[in-house]
């Protein structure tokens, strides 16, 4: 009895991990395929559409814009993020439950009413330049992240050993290079792939926030879709999904995934 | 003049609740002083001050004639062992104490032979190449101290050390400390609740409750003459009674019978105050007056002694006698206080 309840919850479980995982590897598969169409299964094996990919000038241009863009706003978030993870966890003031609220509040708006309450407010309003626009619109997206896994790093942390090294001779600044960084490295380096990919992933702030000729690869992609259906959509998801899953296998080796809930 | 000196400090939070009103604290050269109170009494705050920590709203720290209140906590040399012990996870234990030494840009050969001795004095030569997380507690600590006392502290400060360690290595820790502290003659400060702790290890005792210092003076003294009902219930008198001074060494309790009291003072009324241990029982009257009948309450078994708690006409009464002499509960019994044994506050 108990053997076959045992049999049954691994049916289950297996039909659910197949229902997630099927789609993924149906789209990776067809990146293959030697038809114009995406098809499955498929015919042949190719790897012409990834080279058609890495040929096409639009997808390659707004690669590099997806790549440098995530790297500046995951680089501006730690910048700001880390300081106010650290002042949230070292302070224990009555307003501090508001400010980490207020902190983390761009994850409950949906996205779509980010972009365009920032396409209102920089680009229509402030006429901004679209580079900036955009690297404004991800560092709002990912800052939650980056004060979320750094502040859950420093509740492990003891801040009597900041005190420690005070009082052995280290000022404020260099008590938080020498004794806090150390000891929150990992969540440091957590922070920063997952702001990567998120911000690397986005598209609803960037629909807004594009403009005529300079584009996120997400968005790219999704015009591209609108009008073609070959294998080279594959090719790219298969891209996409590979460096997203490369950066959160570092994760999981820095922290854990297990830091991002809760 | 006291070597480190708290003159007047007072301390707010949040600008509204005082948690120091007005400390004043002189420490001489070499002494190990306790700030000993129950949580909140404002011991830890005092130590923060004298730390560099906390700035307080008023007063000033002296340490040697010299002005320190405003000076910020790296530039008062100062050692600091917290309970958490606080090592840094990320170094070696070498590396722990060699911290402070590198921050004083000493050079290599010189930062080696001052942590090896100490690593040596503190019984640690073995384990220098370990890092925090593969030691137990008393090494720990025992690394927190080290790294402390390597820079030569001006001040050694001392919280709450010994309270996550099991019973038996606190112990053999609390004579540790009291023996590097006197082998190096380092002033220290050194904040417990822990009464027996404290009076075991300190050279005199601060006794603090409500942000104020209720008394500070040597153990012994202390524990002989509490300054008052407090102190003295932080130092285990647990029977209080009113007394009425009628003459030299005479007192006179609320039923009216006299007592002689050692310990005399000239007040008009006063509060008595013996230790369980050192009441006297019997069965029957004895021919003095002094003695107070009563009625055993309740008997509780402590090993060595039975303890009984008695209802008598001056109040209850908490008694200690031995094994050998047993009352019942209900059964009727004779206090006598030894006039030497009981203390005036």
């Amino acid at each position: 009895m108990a053997a076959r309840r045992h049999l049954a919850l691994t049916a289950f479980a297996a039909f659910v991990f197949l229902f997630l995982a099927a789609p993924l590897l149906i789209i990776a598969v067809t990146a293959f395929g030697e038809a114009s169409t995406i098809r499955f299964p498929i015919r042949g094996f190719t790897f012409e559409w990834f080279g058609a990919v890495f040929a096409s000038r639009s997808f390659m241009s707004s690669l590099r814009l997806s790549l440098v863009l995530a790297v500046y706003a995951t680089l501006l978030a730690l910048a700001i993020g880390v300081p106010a993870a650290y002042a949230l966890g070292r302070t224990t003031f009555r307003r501090n439950k508001l400010l980490r609220s207020f902190f983390l509040s761009s994850t409950f708006v949906p996205g779509i009413v980010i972009g365009y309450a920032l396409f209102k407010f920089l680009v229509i309003g402030l006429r901004m330049p679209v580079f900036a626009g955009l690297l404004l619109g991800h560092f709002l997206v990912v800052i939650p992240y980056v004060i979320r896994v750094v502040g859950a790093s420093l509740e492990q942390f003891d801040f009597s050993i900041e005190e420690v090294a005070r009082s052995l001779g280290c000022n404020r600044a260099q008590a938080f290079a020498k004794a806090v960084l150390p000891n929150i490295g990992s969540g440091i380096v957590a922070a920063f792939m997952l702001a990567f990919i998120n911000s690397f992933n986005n598209i609803p702030v960037s629909m807004f926030l594009t403009g005529p000729g300079i584009s996120t690869l997400p968005r790219t992609l999704m015009s591209y879709i609108e009008y073609s259906y070959d294998p080279s959509v594959s090719a790219i998801s298969v891209l996409l999904m590979a460096i997203t899953v490369l950066l959160m296998y570092g994760v999981e080796r820095t922290m854990g995934i297990g830091t991002l809930a809760g | 003049m006291p070597y480190a000196e708290l003159q007047d400090i007072r301390v707010t939070y949040d600008g509204k609740t005082q948690v120091l009103e007005g400390l004043n604290l002189g420490i001489e050269r070499g002494e190990l002083v306790s700030l000993l109170g129950s949580s909140g009494c404002g011991k830890t705050t005092t130590l923060r001050v004298v730390a560099g920590f906390v700035e307080p709203a008023g007063g000033r720290f002296l340490l040697d004639g010299k002005d320190l209140t405003r000076t910020p906590a790296h530039r008062r040399n100062f050692g600091l062992v917290f309970q958490s012990y606080a090592l840094f996870p990320h170094l070696t234990v070498f590396d722990n104490v060699a911290f402070g030494l590198k921050l004083r840009r000493l050079g290599p050969g010189e930062i080696k032979r001052r942590v090896d001795d100490m690593l040596g004095i503190t019984d640690l030569a073995a384990l220098a190449r370990r890092y925090p997380k593969q030691m137990s507690g008393g090494q720990r600590q025992r690394v927190a101290l080290a790294r402390a006392l390597v820079i030569e502290p001006e001040l050694l400060l001392l919280d709450e050390p010994l309270s996550n360690l099991d019973a038996k290595l606190r112990l053999g820790m609390r004579v540790e400390i009291k023996r590097l502290q006197k082998r190096l003659g380092i002033t220290t400060i050194f904040v417990t609740h822990d009464q027996e702790e404290c009076f075991s290890i300190s050279d005199r005792v601060a006794i603090m409750k409500g942000g104020a210092i209720e008394q500070f003076d040597a153990p012994e003294a202390i524990y002989s003459a509490p300054a008052d009902e407090f102190v003295a219930r932080f130092v285990g008198f647990t029977n209080f009674f009113e007394l009425t001074r009628v003459g030299a060494g005479r007192f006179r309790d609320s039923r009216g019978d006299e007592f002689e009291v050692d310990a005399d003072r000239e007040v008009g009324r006063c509060v008595g105050a013996i230790r369980p241990d050192d009441i006297r029982l019997s069965g029957s009257s004895p021919s003095d007056s002094g003695a107070v009948p009563g009625t055993v309450e309740v008997r509780t078994f402590l090993g060595k002694s039975y303890q009984y708690e008695l209802s008598t006409d001056i109040g209850r009464l908490v008694a200690n006698a031995p094994k050998d002499q047993a009352f019942e509960p209900g059964s009727r019994v004779f206090a006598r206080f030894p006039s030497s044994k009981i203390v005036l506050c």
